[in-house]
């Protein structure tokens, strides 16, 4: 029962995409001309956006689609990061063939942690997840197995070689760094609008109705933490082969902290909101160098500011509710006024949960891109909980 | 019996040391409670109250003008008030206007005003460590045996017992507390009940970041030195303890407290320094695994 039209893109919008996608391909070049010499500054600050930007889609799986409150990214970053530096360093392996080793043990811890721990709601996740980096952290630090080289790291890693060509220079990584950003774009793209997606966004609306549909919560739950992390790992591999030398504080509770906080100020769930809340919180405090050390008081600051104002993030993502096909869209219309009849109190009771914070989130989404339609869309979700009360009733 | 007295050693170091997180964690747990929203702040707001402690009595010379007793008396009250004050502007500006949106945004406006308040700590008092006088109060040790037990320890120890004491009774004797225990429960049903929800947050608000502050100056006068990001650490794990004893239940909180204490001050002396934290969240985690909703919280069914 899919109700997930595969949306229509309008070809006004793709055309744009493209076009900010080409102008952002040629930013090298162009910062070249127009920065001179402080260029490489510039890409480098790009760089650490890029690859915060792929940190924080990754995040975004778990945070933002499952609503898993998760704050110890840094954890499989981190793992991901060492596991490549030490079969680098100590077996020397290629940095780029690590990458599926990366991956495949921050994916492993992961899983192996979150399998425990998952059914745990909200806040106590969260509070595990923070324990996690920090035990992560803490046995870097103590240099576990004698081979993460204690708080000093780990240090001379090589550079990244793709097909003979080795990349050296910040415009190297940046096409590198960026290149995997695309792909990470077009992945989770792909994995929102799966069964996969739709399970996990299931969960995150009503975790109950989803496992009374025979949704397998736990089993959703854990995958989305291995897949999150696992592709953090892949990050780790790339942020050991540009920094070339990691150390533990480079994984601490902070840095999942501002992870954190990109996915929620971008808009949880939403790519496009991820994306800016990576060049807002990573970018932008670089443009204020100027300021010193009073950036992060700002930066705080205005974080409350932004979460008053806009408490579903910038970009929120869109209602939940899937919007009905024109011709189903008339038909079911009729049936919201069977939820006031006494059959489905119970059930009507319980949608109207989700319901509220669809229609919310919603509310601001409207405010920012009134787009044509869309009226109808919260009207449908409703529509759909119905259509689910009623099964369940039967 | 060296070993013994070792030991006495540390469970002394861990209770006083559990006594002073206790003190945090309740801030915690009184909030959560009430608002169910983790207050990131509170770790920021007691490492307020150390530089605070601080200011007065080292920069200030209150220890050397009015003589110990009095000058720490002193210190205690207006510490406290500014705190709290603190407190209560942080829910003013920062959670008040997010009650009725998501919890996520609430975190995000919790984490940046905590990111705010470190900032301007370390702006404000300076990056370095700043080192709390150490004639501060006379340097008396009680030797019992071979054991060692410094004055400090004890006193600091007392002194949050006897606070925790009277929020206790506070909290289940008066009106006032009833009404917080009766908010922290349901607070629509509280509402019902003619409860103004509303002061208890602002009460709560107040409790809390004063119960935060004076650990913050007892942490001072403790180890005898501070730093702007102590808050992180020490709230990290006051909400650990939180958590531990079951957050929002307010015993919970001591209980958990004084058990951190006591783990870390034993872990660190049996089995190894560098590995105490790690083996502090281990135990957490392990908690949280067999009992999801701490140790003293009943295990309740799951509102649909």
């Amino acid at each position: 029962m899919s109700f997930a039209s595969a949306s229509r893109r309008k070809s006004f919008g793709s055309a744009l995409t493209v076009a900010a996608v080409f102008v952002f391909a040629c930013l090298p070049f162009l910062l070249g001309h127009l920065a001179g010499s402080s260029a490489p500054y510039w890409l480098d600050v790009l760089n650490t956006v890029g690859l915060y930007a792929i940190l924080a889609l990754s995040l975004n799986i778990i945070l933002g689609h499952a609503g898993l409150f998760h704050m110890g990214h840094a954890a499989f970053f981190a793992v991901g990061a060492y596991v490549s530096a030490i079969l680098n360093l100590t077996f020397d392996w290629p940095i780029m063939a690590t990458i599926p080793a990366a991956a495949l043990a921050a994916g492993l811890l992961a899983g192996l942690v979150a399998w425990p721990v998952v059914h745990l709601s909200g806040d106590y996740l969260l509070i595990v997840t923070i324990g996690i980096v920090e035990i992560v952290r803490i046995a870097l630090t103590n240099d576990i197995f004698g081979l993460t080289g204690g708080p000093n790291g780990l240090v001379g890693i090589s550079r990244p070689e793709i097909m003979g060509f080795r990349l050296t220079r910040p415009q190297h990584f940046f096409y590198l760094i960026w290149g995997l950003v695309a792909v990470s774009v077009l992945l989770f793209d792909w994995l929102e609008r799966s069964r996969f997606g739709r399970a996990l966004k299931y969960i995150r609306e009503d975790v109950v109705a989803a496992e009374s549909m025979g949704v397998n919560t736990n089993k959703y739950k854990i995958l989305a933490f291995v897949i999150g992390a696992a592709w953090a790992g892949l990050a780790g591999t790339v942020y050991a082969s540009r920094m070339r030398t990691i150390s533990p504080e480079s994984f601490n509770f902070t840095e999942s902290v501002f992870l954190f906080i990109i996915v929620i100020l971008g808009g949880r769930g939403n790519q496009k909101g991820v994306l800016l809340g990576s060049f807002l919180v990573m970018g932008l405090p670089e443009i204020f160098r100027g300021f010193e050390n009073k950036r992060l008081l700002v930066f705080g600051a205005a974080l409350v500011i932004m979460m008053i104002f806009r408490p579903g993030g910038l970009l929120p993502a869109r209602s939940p509710g899937y919007k009905l096909p024109e011709p189903y869209r008339s038909r079911y219309k009729r049936l919201p006024d069977l939820s006031s009849g006494g059959v489905f109190n119970g059930a009507g009771s319980r949608a109207n949960g989700p319901n509220a914070s669809a229609s919310e989130g919603f509310a601001s989404g409207q405010a920012a891109a009134p787009s044509s339609g869309s009226g109808e869309s919260s009207d449908s979700s409703k529509v759909i909980s119905v259509d689910v009360g009623q099964d369940l009733v039967k | 019996m060296p070993d013994f007295e070792f030991f006495l050693q540390q469970l002394s170091n861990g209770l006083t040391r559990g006594s002073i997180y206790a003190l945090i964690a309740l801030g915690y747990t009184m909030v959560y409670g009430v608002m169910k929203l983790i207050n990131f702040a509170h770790g920021e707001l007691f490492a307020l109250g150390a530089y605070l402690g601080y200011t007065l009595l080292v920069v200030f010379g209150l220890g050397g003008s009015l003589g110990p007793p009095l000058a720490i008396g002193l210190s205690i009250i207006m510490v406290v008030g500014l705190v709290s004050l603190a407190g209560y502007l942080l829910e003013r500006v920062a959670y008040r206007p997010l009650r009725s949106s998501d919890r996520l945004a609430a975190v995000v406006s919790a984490l940046g005003a905590s990111i705010f308040l470190q900032n301007a700590i370390m702006l404000q008092w300076g990056a370095q460590y700043r080192a709390f006088g150490a004639d501060l109060l006379p340097n008396v040790v009680f030797h019992i045996g071979g054991f060692n037990l410094p004055l400090v320890r004890v006193l600091v120890f007392v002194a949050a017992v006897a606070v925790m004491a009277a929020l206790h009774v506070f909290v289940h004797r008066t009106r006032l507390g009833l009404a917080i225990r009766a908010a922290a429960i349901d607070q629509g049903a509280a509402k019902l009940m003619g409860v103004d929800v509303q002061k208890v947050i602002i009460l709560v608000f107040i409790i809390g970041p004063a119960l935060g502050g004076l650990a913050g100056l007892l942490v001072g006068v403790y180890y005898g030195q501070i730093n702007f990001n102590m808050g992180q650490l020490y709230g990290l794990k006051a909400f650990t303890a939180a958590i531990v004893g079951g957050i929002g239940n307010i015993t919970g909180a001591m209980v958990g407290g004084l058990l951190l204490g006591l783990l870390e001050a034993l872990g660190e002396g049996y089995i190894s320094v560098i590995w105490k934290d790690a083996i502090t969240f281990l135990v957490l985690i392990l908690i949280l695994v067999f009992r999801p909703t701490g140790l003293l919280k009943e295990r309740v069914a799951e509102k649909l």
